[in-house]
């Protein structure tokens, strides 16, 4: 970096880490989504009530007038919507509610505050389509809270520029309204590998980096390097490391645009890949992105915002578009997998302490089996009209009880091959006795690391703990891999870590015949996997078993491959110039 | 609200099921208050046999969480204003609530 020298130390790039997600690259320049605001206090007010209401009557205005001039300019449903949010601040209800709370000595700040958090629970009471809501009432109390307080509206920049995004986290709604054209990366401080930005950035491949504490400090207009596959993001790279990586970002694109292969091994050990789908109309996506078929077919989304379940006429036509998409291929639908974070009021509306922990996936569905006949009634029907091969499986297995369960309700139905997840320590442990009642196993390594962890994975402060690389985790999966070898039945895996070019490669040499991931992170997989043979794949397990933590095993897995690949290759046919990265040169 | 209760007053309702695919949250909400608004007249709306609110609040008519095929009841004081052109007004919120503004 020999521009340091010439223009002082502070043009010397800095590196702030952080979880990464997939294996992009981007460079730009950052603009900052502003800060939430802290929650106004609940001391008396200083000023008179009549002072309090004239200061909210300004706030108001001024609030209502940004969104309706917002309102003109935009069309079609985003103008209704942000009339609607205008209508709702000056909503006579909400008056009286806050009018109420200033006579009593409030501020005014306080009020807004607590007067839109109780219309915020209502809707979070009706569940679904109208708790999502919420999320409207909160930017809105934020927004006028705001304007009290003079300090700007917090939201999301706009930039007729592309920019690296960064935020504390984003919200559903947030992300909603994010224009990806303009998105070269998104860095978020808080958040997990599993949270809604993360699941957001791999869906539609967007390179992020999440939890980077040390992001607080960006500022509008830093330029950074946003390495995901690396987890890093260089502040003010020098002109060789921006030059590195645009050769790399040109690099990536061409690999990806290039044909799709079925996945395999160095040696020809084929690792059929497979797409994570919550939706059939994501079917031809996966099928272009060189999906081999369908590794989880999530089932929810038919449910959620229902207040009664759909009728088997109705799934059956969904699930007959997903079937067809894939003739000749295999498809897996897990059957509905609700409770902890996806709550149906129709299965289980009982409040519960730690839900996580409580009536959800099959337990949920033994409680109200007619649910899951009908769905297994449905997917039978699917199944008869295409040229699929329908794979069933049911989530959140603890037993041997529940598996077998399973397993006969579904030969009831005629369905030819049932599995279960394993997500569940217990699950992973008597792989052996579990695959002897089940035809295959499904292994989701999030919630699977969540409870080998005991960390909730919706939590920001313990996402350091959601780590899919930890050895315990690992040597969970290793059991459920040595049993279905000795049973000779399939196992795969479905969660997030087989998204992992670099895990993905442990996961197949701890036993796991198939990978299924989102769409987007095939290519990185497929390219991955072509580095190593069988044989490579199992020592690299090894390595990653034998480490104290995740990240020392991750730390292993790379060194070793690297220490292959840049000695002369013997055993390995395709020699590769620079392990990590450069795979897909 | 009851406390005003006068012997004369002629109250006229209109029950009728929503038909927007999402029930009443916040764009159909609006078009409605919208509605109710312009009409002019103090209109009530309430969910099933529930509490009524007043129709011209959207936080009051998003809070009753009425979903699509809810019946809800509209009702409004007509009494010392004609009846007929009152009822007529009710009538064109009736068609405001039976139109599905989510697949519009």
């Amino acid at each position: 970096m020999p521009d340091s020298l010439t223009t002082a130390a502070a043009t010397a790039s800095t590196v702030i880490t952080g979880s990464g997600i997939g294996q992009g690259i981007a460079i730009g320049r950052v603009l900052r989504a502003s800060d939430p605001l802290p929650e106004p206090s609940d001391a008396p007010s200083a000023r008179t009530a009549d002072d309090e209401r004239a200061r909210l009557k300004a706030a108001i205005a001024a609030v209502t007038a940004t969104l309706r001039e917002r309102a003109a300019a935009t069309s079609g449903i985003a103008t209704d919507v942000l009339e609607a949010q205008a209508m709702m601040v000056e909503d006579e209800i909400l008056a009286d509610e806050v009018d109420g709370r200033i006579d009593a000595g409030a501020t005014a700040e306080r009020s807004v505050f607590e007067a839109f958090a109780a219309f915020r629970e209502t809707l979070i009471g009706f569940g679904g389509y109208m708790a999502e809501r919420a999320t409207d009432l909160d930017d809105l109390s934020q927004r006028v809270v705001a304007a009290l307080s003079g300090v700007p509206a917090p939201g999301l920049p706009a930039s007729d520029e592309p920019f690296v995004l960064v935020a504390h986290d984003l919200a559903p709604a947030e992300t909603a309204l994010l224009d990806l054209d303009k998105v070269l990366a998104l860095i978020t401080i808080e958040g997990g590998p599993t949270s809604h930005t993360a699941i957001l950035a791999r869906e539609k491949a967007i390179v992020a980096v999440v939890a980077a504490t040390g992001a607080s400090d960006l500022v509008d207009s830093d330029e950074v390097i946003v390495d995901a596959a690396a987890g890093t993001i260089t502040v003010s790279p020098s002109p060789d490391e921006a030059d590195a990586a645009r050769i790399r970002i040109a690099e990536r694109a061409a690999a990806l645009a290039a044909p799709a292969a079925p996945g395999a091994l160095a040696d020809g050990t084929l690792i059929p890949l497979l797409a994570n789908l919550g939706s059939a109309d994501a079917a031809a996506a996966a099928v272009e992105a060189g999906a081999e078929g369908v590794g989880l077919f999530r089932t929810e989304f038919l449910f959620l915002d229902a207040r009664q379940a759909p009728t088997v006429e109705e799934q059956r036509a969904h699930y007959r578009t997903l079937l067809a998409a894939f003739a000749g291929k295999k498809v897996v639908v897990r059957v509905l997998d609700a409770g902890a974070d996806k709550p149906l009021e129709f299965l289980n509306d009982a409040h519960e302490d730690n839900p996580a922990l409580g009536v959800r996936g099959l337990r949920a569905l033994q409680g109200s089996e007619d649910i899951l006949r009908e769905q297994l009634t449905a997917l039978a029907a699917a199944d008869a009209e295409t040229d699929a091969d329908l794979w069933v499986m049911a989530p959140m297995v603890a037993t041997v009880d529940e598996a077998a369960y399973f397993s006969g309700l579904a030969r009831e139905y005629g369905i030819k091959t049932a599995g279960v997840m394993v997500e569940i320590p217990s699950a992973a442990l008597i792989a052996d006795r579990i695959l002897a009642v089940t035809d295959f196993a499904s292994i989701g390594t999030n919630d699977l690391t969540q409870y080998t962890l005991a960390a909730d994975r919706l939590l920001g402060s313990v996402a350091h703990l959601q780590d899919p690389w930890h050895p315990a985790v690992l040597r969970l999966i290793g059991e459920v891999g040595s049993a279905g070898a000795s049973a000779g039945k399939p196992v795969g895996v479905c969660g997030e870590a087989a998204a992992d070019p670099l895990l993905a490669l442990v996961l197949v040499g701890l036993g796991v015949q198939t990978l299924s991931m989102s769409p987007a992170a095939l290519a990185d997989v497929r390219a991955s996997l072509t580095r190593v043979t069988l044989e490579t794949a199992r020592r690299l397990a090894d390595a990653a078993l034998a480490a104290v933590d995740g990240a020392s095993a991750r730390a292993a897995v790379a060194a070793l491959l690297e220490s292959r690949s840049t000695r002369t290759p013997v055993s390995n046919p395709t020699p590769i110039s620079t392990p990590l990265n450069g795979a897909l040169s | 609200m009851p406390e005003n209760i006068v012997p004369e007053k002629s109250i006229i309702e209109r029950t009728v099921r929503v038909g927007s695919a999402h029930g009443l949250h916040a764009r159909p909400a609006k078009l409605f208050v919208q509605a109710v608004s312009a009409a002019g007249i103090p209109v009530t709306i309430a969910k099933g046999s529930g509490k009524p609110v007043s129709a011209s609040s959207i936080l009051g008519v998003i809070s009753l969480g009425i979903d699509h095929g809810d019946y809800v009841t509209l009702a409004t004081d007509a009494s010392g204003a004609d009846a007929n052109a009152t009822g007529a007004v009710l009538d064109s919120l009736v068609e405001v609530l039976v139109t599905d503004h989510d697949n519009a």
